[in-house]
C-alpha cells in the first residue's frame, strides 16, 4: 500500500540557525502523527514545510508516490498542491477571509476545485459543515460574528472541501478554551474515522496528541529525539526529554521543583 | 487577618449586556496559594485587577475589595498607591508585553524603587540585583544591562517576578503566568513562584484556565462562570469530587495522559460573553443537567454543600463542607462523579 505521505531527511536553516534537522517519517492511509516540542523545536517549520510555505534546504516529501514540486506554476499544478496537503492554524481569525461568510467560503474552494454545479455544491457546503459540527447559522456567518471553537471548526471545514490526501494541523485547538478545545479534538476523531484522511497534529501537549494520533515524534532544537506508537512512547519513554515534557504536564503530587532540575541538567 | 477579601463585588460595564462581575467572594489569607480558574470571559482577571484597585474606568462598582481589612473600592490614590507599591503586586501572563522593550532590565527593577521610595540609583540597583538573584537568574549583573529581547520568554518571566517583588508584597497576583511559556518552562516558573511564595509567606492568587495546573499547585480553588463564583473547594475535593456541572465538564474536557481513553464529552456551546444574558443559571443553556422552569428563573447562589451531597469522608468532619460551595440548585440531586486517578 502507498504511503500518504513521506518525508525523508527533512533540513532546513535560517542563517546560522538549524530549524529542523534529519526529519523523517512515513504516514500510512488514515495514519495521524503527532509532531510535538516546545516552541523552537522545529514543529512549525516542518509543518509550513509540509504544505509548501517554506522550502527545504534538503530533504523529499512525497504525497501518495508523488514528490511535492519545489516551485508551483500554474493553475493545475497549484491545484494538485492544494489536493495534496492541507492546513489548519492556530489561529483562525488570520486564515479565515474577514469579508466572506463561511458558506460562501466554502463553495468558493468548491468552485475552484470544479465543482460546476451550483445546487451539488450548497449541498457539499452542508455536508461539510455538518462533519464539524456547524450548520446553516454558521453558514450565513462572517468568521467575526463566530466563536473561537466555531471558527476554528469553519478552518477545518474549508481545508476538507478541497479532500486533501493529508491534513496538518498546527497548534489547532491550543487557542480554544477548555471546553470549547474537547468540541474540536471530537470533530478530528470523527474525522479520523470517516474520511480516512492523513492527519499531522503538531501540538506541545502530549494529552492533546494521545487523543487524536497513532503515533508521535518528538523534536527537540530540530531534531528527532523520539518516535514511537503513542502507547508505547506514554507507557516506557526512552529519551529524558521525553519524559521531562511528560512530567511537565500538571498532575496530583506534581512536582515543578524537580522538573525544573531535570531540565537545567537537559540543557547543559 | 485576611489579607485579600473580595466581598460581593459586582462591576457593570455600560453597553454589556451581564455584569462582567456578579456578587463574587472570595479571600486570600496569607502563606495561601488560591487557584482561581476560569474560561475567556469569566472575569477572573478583572477579579484580580480589582485587588490592585485596577477597575475598568467607566464601571459601576458595587460591593467591597478588602486588602488587609481596608476597603480598595473608591479609595484615594494615596491608599491605591501604599496598595500597589507595598502590600500586592501582580504578575501578567505576557512579560513581552509588560515590560518596556526599549529601556534595561535594570531600569525595568530600579525605577519603581527610586520613584517611588526616593531611594539612591546605587541603592536601587543594589536591590534588583538581589531580586535577580532571588529569580534564579544565572548573571544578575550582565542582565541588568540587557535588554528584553536578549532574554527567553522564561528568563523574562522571571525578571516580571522580580519586579514584582520589588515592593516586598504580601500578596502576589499571577495572572496566567505560564500561558505564554512552554510546558516545562511552565514548571520552572510554578517551582520559583511556590518557593518564593513558601519563603516569604506570601498570599497567592493563581489565575489560570488550566483546572489541572490549580489543582496541582493550589491549596483552594475558586471556579468561575460568566463573571460568577460557581464552586469553591480544597484543590483535592475540587478535583477528587467536582461538585458543580460546569467544574465537571472542566474536567471531562481534558483527555487524559494516561489510563484508558475515552471520547471526550465535551460542554456544548461556548462561554457567555459579554453580550449574552441569562435570567437564571449562566451556565444553564450548556448544562446536560439543567431543568426548565427550574435552574432559568434565577441565578443559584454560592452555598455550602448540603451534607447529602458532600462525599462521606469530608461529611465525618464537621467542618469539612464549610470551605465547599457551589452555586447550582441541583448540586444535592446529582450523582457523585468519580473522576479517574490522571497521575503517570
Amino acid at each position: 500500500m502507498t504511503a500518504l505521505l513521506e518525508v525523508s531527511g527533512l533540513r532546513k536553516a535560517y542563517g546560522a540557525t538549524t530549524a529542523v534537522d534529519g526529519v523523517s517519517f512515513t504516514l500510512p492511509p488514515g495514519g495521524a502523527l503527532g509532531l510535538v516540542g516546545e516552541s523552537g523545536s522545529g514543529k512549525t517549520t516542518t509543518a509550513r514545510m509540509l504544505v509548501g510555505l517554506e522550502q527545504p534546504d534538503s530533504g523529499s516529501i512525497t504525497v501518495l508516490g508523488r514528490p511535492l514540486a519545489a516551485r508551483v506554476r500554474g493553475r493545475a499544478a497549484r491545484l494538485a498542491r492544494a489536493k495534496a496537503v492541507q492546513i489548519v492554524f492556530q489561529d483562525p481569525y488570520l486564515s479565515l477571509d474577514a469579508r466572506l461568510t463561511i458558506g460562501a467560503t466554502l463553495d468558493a474552494v468548491l468552485r475552484l476545485h470544479g465543482l460546476g454545479d451550483r445546487a451539488a455544491r450548497a449541498a457539499r457546503v452542508r455536508e461539510l459543515l455538518g462533519q464539524v459540527g456547524l450548520g446553516e447559522r454558521e453558514a450565513a456567518a462572517l468568521p467575526r460574528h463566530l466563536s473561537g471553537g466555531q471558527r476554528q471548526r469553519a478552518a477545518i471545514a474549508r481545508a476538507l472541501a478541497v479532500e486533501p490526501a493529508v491534513l496538518v494541523l498546527d497548534e489547532a485547538v491550543s487557542a480554544l478554551d477548555v471546553s470549547v478545545q474537547a468540541q474540536v479534538l471530537n470533530v478530528l476523531a470523527d474525522i479520523r474515522r470517516d474520511a480516512g484522511i492523513g492527519l499531522v497534529f503538531v501540538s506541545h501537549d502530549f494529552a492533546v496528541v494521545r487523543y487524536v494520533c497513532d503515533e508521535a515524534l518528538v523534536l527537540l532544537r530540530g531534531r528527532p529525539v523520539e518516535h514511537r506508537p503513542m502507547a508505547e512512547l506514554l507507557a516506557a519513554p526512552e529519551h529524558p526529554y521525553t519524559r521531562l515534557l511528560l512530567d511537565s504536564v500538571p498532575h496530583p503530587g506534581w512536582d515543578p521543583a524537580s522538573i525544573a532540575q531535570r531540565r537545567r541538567q537537559l540543557a547543559q | 487577618m485576611t489579607l485579600l477579601s473580595v466581598e460581593g463585588l459586582t462591576v457593570e460595564l455600560p453597553g454589556s449586556a451581564r455584569p462582567v462581575l456578579d456578587t463574587v467572594h472570595l479571600r486570600v489569607a496569607a502563606g495561601e496559594v488560591v487557584g482561581l480558574v476560569g474560561e475567556s470571559g469569566s472575569g477572573k482577571s478583572v477579579t484580580a485587577r480589582s485587588a490592585l484597585g485596577l477597575l475598568p474606568a467607566r464601571a459601576h462598582v458595587t460591593g467591597r475589595v478588602l486588602v488587609e481589612g481596608k476597603d480598595l473600592v473608591g479609595a484615594d490614590a494615596a491608599r491605591l498607591r501604599e496598595v500597589r507599591t507595598s502590600v500586592a503586586s501582580m504578575v501578567f501572563q505576557d512579560p513581552r508585553a509588560g515590560i518596556n522593550p526599549v529601556r534595561r532590565i535594570g531600569d525595568f527593577l530600579a525605577e519603581p524603587l527610586r520613584l517611588v521610595k526616593g531611594w539612591s540609583r546605587r541603592q536601587a540597583e543594589a536591590r534588583a540585583l538581589e531580586l535577580l538573584a532571588a529569580v534564579g537568574l544565572p548573571d544578575p549583573p550582565r542582565h541588568l544591562r540587557q535588554y528584553p529581547h536578549q532574554l527567553s520568554g522564561g528568563m523574562l518571566q522571571r525578571v516580571m517576578i522580580a519586579g514584582a517583588l520589588a515592593g516586598e508584597p504580601k500578596l502576589l497576583l499571577c495572572d496566567e503566568p505560564t500561558t505564554a511559556l512552554d510546558v516545562s518552562t511552565q514548571a520552572e516558573i510554578l517551582a520559583l513562584l511556590g518557593a518564593l511564595q513558601r519563603e516569604r509567606g506570601l498570599g497567592m492568587l493563581l489565575i489560570t484556565h488550566d483546572i489541572e495546573l490549580a489543582a496541582a499547585t493550589c491549596d483552594r480553588v475558586y471556579v468561575m462562570y460568566a463573571g460568577r463564583i460557581v464552586e469553591e473547594a480544597s484543590a483535592a475535593d475540587l478535583f477528587g469530587s467536582p461538585r458543580h456541572p460546569y467544574t465537571r465538564g472542566l474536567l471531562g474536557s481534558t483527555p487524559p495522559l494516561t489510563g484508558p481513553m475515552e471520547r471526550l464529552h465535551p460542554v456544548p456551546g461556548a462561554p457567555m460573553s459579554l453580550a449574552e444574558s441569562a435570567p437564571g443559571c449562566a451556565f444553564a443553556a450548556r448544562c446536560a443537567f439543567a431543568e426548565p422552569g427550574r435552574c432559568d428563573q434565577a441565578p443559584p447562589g454560592l452555598l455550602p454543600l448540603p451534607a447529602a451531597a458532600v462525599p462521606s469522608t469530608a461529611a465525618a468532619d464537621p467542618t469539612g463542607s464549610a470551605d465547599r460551595r457551589a452555586a447550582c440548585f441541583r448540586v444535592a440531586e446529582l450523582p457523585a462523579v468519580v473522576t479517574s486517578e490522571v497521575a503517570p
